[in-house]
C-alpha cells in the first residue's frame, strides 16, 4: 500500500459512551486532495484526529505514510489544523508562527512564507486575539503549513471566508497537491467538493461513498453533488429498511 | 530533550508577557508593597526580622503557583497543547520552558522585594544574598511545577484559583512561620515535615540568621528542588497526546 497516504481499517471510536465512528475503512491516495464531507456531527473530527494520532480510539488500524498514527516520526511530517484556532492569542501572528516554526525545526524564512500564502502579510504585526474569525482561521491554517509537511490534515479552513479569499485557499491547496503532497480537507458545504480529487462522503459516523466528484455524479445520475450526496442518503436508508 | 524547543518555549511565554505589561507589573511590584506594608504593621524591626526571610520564598511560591497553573489551564483549554502535542517537542521541554520563563520573572520579583527590605525596610541578612536569591527562585520554581501538576485536574479557571487554597495555604499554616514547627503536634510536625515550603522557610531563615553555610541548609535546597523536578515531572505524566 506504498501508495496510500493514508489506510484506514475497521477504525471505530467511542466518545462520551457511545459509538461515534463505526467501522470505518478507506485508504487515501498521496498527491492528491481527499474532501471529507458530510453534516456537522457526522464523525468528521473524530476521524481526522484519529488520522492525527491525537484520538483514542476504540479498534482498528490506521497507518499514515508507513507508520502507525500518532508515531513519533510523523510528528514533522503532518501539518494539522484543527477546526477551532489552536494559536496563542496574546501573541502577534508572526511571533506565534516563529514559536511553532522553532518547534518544527524549519527555516525562520517560513514564517514569512506561510504568512503570505494565507494572506496574512498586512496582519503579520497584529495580535492574534485581535484579528477577524476569517483572518484566525488563516493563521491557524498557516501553523499547519510550516515546514514540508507530506500530510496536512485541514478541519474546516475555509469556513466562514469570503469567496475570494477561499478560491485562494484552495488554489493554494492545489499548488501543494502539484508538489506532492497529500491534502485531507474536510468541510461541510458541498460546492467545496468539487474542487476535490477524490472525496469522502460521511453520515453518522460511516462512510456513505467515496470516489471522484465526476463518479459519484455518474454512479448517482446527478448534475450536482449536493444532489449525488441525497441520493446516496436515500439509497442507504432504503437498503437498510 | 532539546535545549533549543525549551529555549523557544520560554520566549514564547516571555513575549506573551510582554503583551501582557500589567500582569508584569503586579507579578514584580505587589510582593514588594506587601512587604512594605507588613513592615509599618509590625511596627518593630526585630519582628520583622523574623518574618520577612520567609516571606521572600512563600511570595514567588505563591504567584507563580497561581499564574502557572492558570496559564497551562488555558493552553489546555484553547487547544494550543493539543497542538503542541502533535508537533515533535518533548513534554519536558515544554514544562522545562515554562519553569525556566515563570523562573527569571521570579528572579526580577525577587531581586525587587529583597533589595527594598534590606534598604528601605532595614532587613538584616547575615548569610549569602546569592543563596537567598537561589531558595527564592527554586520557592518559584515549586510554586511553577505544583501549578502544572495541579492544572492537570482542573476544568475551569475557576476551580484552578480554588486549587491556591488546597496546595498553597496549608503549606503556610505549616511552614513555621505562624508557629514554630517543633511545637507542633506530632500530626501537625509530620504534615510540616512532608510539605516542600517548610525546607524552603528553614533555609531562608538560616541565611538571613547567619553566614555559616552548614549541611541542614544544602539538605534543606536539595529538598527544595528535588520537589519541584518531581513535580514537574508528574505534570510532564499528565499530558496526553492522545485524548478521547
Amino acid at each position: 500500500m506504498t501508495n496510500s497516504a493514508v489506510t484506514v481499517d475497521g477504525l471505530r471510536v467511542r466518545r462520551g459512551g457511545r459509538e461515534v465512528v463505526h467501522d470505518v475503512s478507506f485508504a487515501i491516495a498521496r498527491g492528491r486532495v481527499t474532501g471529507v464531507l458530510g453534516p456537522s456531527g457526522c464523525g468528521k473530527t473524530t476521524m481526522l484526529r484519529s488520522i492525527v494520532g491525537v484520538q483514542i480510539v476504540a479498534g482498528g488500524e490506521v497507518t499514515v505514510l508507513g507508520h502507525p498514527a500518532g508515531s513519533p516520526q510523523l510528528r514533522r511530517k503532518i501539518g494539522y489544523a484543527t477546526q477551532n484556532p489552536a494559536i496563542y492569542a496574546d501573541l502577534t501572528v508572526t511571533e506565534a508562527l516563529r514559536y511553532f516554526a522553532a518547534i518544527l525545526r524549519a527555516p525562520v524564512s517560513d514564517v514569512d512564507r506561510v504568512i503570505g500564502e494565507v494572506g496574512l502579510a498586512a496582519e503579520a504585526d497584529s495580535l492574534v486575539g485581535n484579528l477577524s474569525g476569517g483572518q484566525l482561521s488563516r493563521a491557524n491554517l498557516a501553523v499547519a503549513l510550516l515546514g514540508t509537511p507530506e500530510l496536512l490534515v485541514l478541519d474546516e479552513p475555509t469556513v466562514g471566508l469570503d469567496p475570494l479569499l477561499r478560491d485562494s485557499l484552495w488554489e493554494l491547496f492545489r499548488g501543494l497537491a502539484a508538489r506532492g503532497a497529500t491534502l485531507l480537507v474536510s468541510s461541510h458545504v458541498m460546492d467545496e467538493a468539487a474542487r476535490c480529487d477524490e472525496l469522502l462522503l460521511m453520515r453518522e459516523g460511516r462512510i456513505l461513498a467515496t470516489g471522484s466528484p465526476a463518479a459519484l455524479r455518474e454512479r448517482t445520475g446527478s448534475a450536482d453533488l449536493e444532489q449525488a450526496f441525497l441520493r446516496l442518503i436515500r439509497d442507504e436508508e432504503a437498503a437498510r429498511s | 530533550m532539546n535545549l533549543a524547543m525549551t529555549l523557544a518555549t520560554t520566549r514564547r511565554i516571555l513575549s506573551q508577557l510582554r503583551h501582557d505589561p500589567r500582569t508584569v507589573a503586579m507579578l514584580i511590584l505587589v510582593p514588594s508593597l506587601l512587604m512594605i506594608l507588613l513592615r509599618y504593621v509590625l511596627n518593630s524591626p526585630i519582628v520583622f526580622d523574623r518574618t520577612a526571610p520567609a516571606l521572600l520564598g512563600i511570595f514567588p511560591f505563591t504567584v507563580m503557583f497561581l499564574v502557572t497553573s492558570i496559564t497551562t489551564l488555558r493552553e489546555r483549554t484553547t487547544s494550543t497543547l493539543e497542538r503542541l502535542m502533535t508537533l515533535p517537542i518533548h513534554k519536558l521541554d515544554l514544562l522545562f520552558g515554562y519553569a525556566l520563563a515563570f523562573g527569571l520573572l521570579a528572579i526580577a520579583q525577587v531581586a525587587v522585594a529583597t533589595t527594598i527590605a534590606t534598604t528601605w525596610l532595614g532587613l538584616d541578612i547575615k548569610g549569602s544574598i546569592w543563596l537567598l536569591l537561589v531558595i527564592a527562585v527554586l520557592d518559584a520554581l515549586l510554586g511553577v511545577a505544583l501549578g502544572l501538576f495541579v492544572s492537570a485536574f482542573a476544568r475551569t479557571e475557576f476551580q484552578a484559583i480554588q486549587f491556591m487554597p488546597v496546595f498553597v495555604l496549608p503549606q503556610l499554616l505549616l511552614c513555621g512561620l505562624f508557629a514554630a514547627r517543633e511545637s507542633m503536634g506530632w500530626v501537625l510536625h509530620w504534615l510540616s515535615n512532608v510539605m516542600p515550603l517548610s525546607y524552603a522557610v528553614e533555609a531562608l531563615t538560616r541565611i538571613t540568621g547567619s553566614s555559616t553555610v552548614d549541611l541542614t541548609l544544602w539538605r534543606d535546597l536539595l529538598i527544595v528542588a528535588g520537589c519541584a523536578l518531581l513535580a514537574l515531572v508528574l505534570g510532564a505524566a499528565t499530558l496526553h497526546r492522545r485524548t478521547p
